[in-house]
């Protein structure tokens, strides 16, 4: 394979990835948040006995405040 | 497995699958009309072989990971697919940035010079969010009816286009990735507790609550950006805030 080959197949490679990078982050600070509130809903709300009916109910308001809290900021920030 | 969850996947796929489609089709629909039918066609079906032959590839192998793991990966996944959605729709109906423009879209297009490659590429984008999308709604052994979702939604779409062969500016775009953002963030919850562990009250009967509880949220959101974000001329010379 030649050099322009090589540097096209990277360049494909990379432009692919960032494409599907981009289908799942788009707001860096959201991805965090998402992250933060599925490490507490994997490891904080076992350890404290919520993994129950009651579990449930605050990974939505968790995720809630995560999605209210970003637009939020990203209003101000415009 | 109820009728109500079947049911809600295939509308889940529909739906998400028919924005993809729409805006793969405005871009369709500029290279044919501008390069000729017959590239834009043959673009878009290399496009279509390639999804189908990725999600031949895919799917099965889903199939063989452990249920528990698989919903937690497609949940995260999903997610993060929906609430950027969701998010963006928020914004956007809050007026903090622009809405989608189709029409800019089509006009753009059909300035270029455009080949089969440009058709080629928009399904082959869109189409790999409908893989994902059938995928991931399809994950608890409910592939053929999210895929029988997508199959309407894209039928559905190629009718209208073949029917108008107009740009799509006129479907309420903002609406639809809203409805879309809504469902797949409380799929999304939904699987990520279930492969966690935690037990559902109504068990699947929750995605309905999780849908009502993330449209709350949105239009609550909306109202919330609307309210804080600048007025248009706090930016202006000789305006105060």
């Amino acid at each position: 394979m030649g050099r322009s080959a090589r540097e096209a197949a990277v360049t494909a490679l990379v432009t692919a990835l960032g494409s599907l990078w981009g289908l799942f982050v788009e707001d860096a600070s959201l991805t965090l948040g998402i992250l933060v509130w599925f490490a507490i809903a994997a490891f904080a709300l076992p350890a404290l006995g919520l993994r129950d009916a009651r579990g449930g109910a605050v990974l939505f308001l968790l995720l809630a405040l995560v999605l209210l809290e970003n637009v939020r900021r990203s209003a101000e920030r415009q | 497995m109820s009728w109500a969850h079947v049911g809600t996947v295939i509308v889940a796929a529909f739906l998400a699958s028919l924005v993809e489609f729409v805006e793969a089709l405005t871009i369709v629909l500029a290279v044919g009309t501008t390069r000729g039918w017959r590239s834009a066609l043959i673009g878009a079906g290399a496009g279509v072989l390639f999804l189908t032959v990725l999600t031949l590839a895919v799917g099965p192998a889903l199939q063989r990971i452990p249920l528990g793991s698989l919903q937690l990966v497609v949940g995260v996944l999903l997610l993060l697919f929906g609430m950027r959605w969701l998010r963006k729709a928020i914004l956007r109906a809050g007026g903090v940035i622009a809405l989608h423009d189709e029409a800019a879209i089509y006009a753009k297009q059909t300035a270029d010079r455009i080949s089969l490659l440009t058709s080629f590429k928009a399904v082959t984008l869109e189409g790999l969010e409908v893989v994902f999308i059938v995928i991931a709604t399809g994950a608890r052994g409910l592939l053929a009816p999210a895929a029988l979702g997508a199959a309407l939604a894209g039928s559905l779409v190629v009718l209208a286009g073949l029917g108008v062969r107009r740009p799509l500016a006129r479907v309420p775009e903002n609406a639809l990735k809203f409805g879309v953002g809504v469902l797949l963030t409380a799929f999304g919850v939904f699987w990520v507790g279930e492969g966690l562990g935690y037990p559902w009250p109504g068990k699947d009967l929750a995605i309905l609550g999780l849908v009502a509880g993330f449209s709350a949220t949105a239009l609550l959101a909306v109202a919330v950006v609307r309210r804080s974000a600048p007025p248009a001329w706090a930016g202006q010379p000789g305006r105060r805030r």
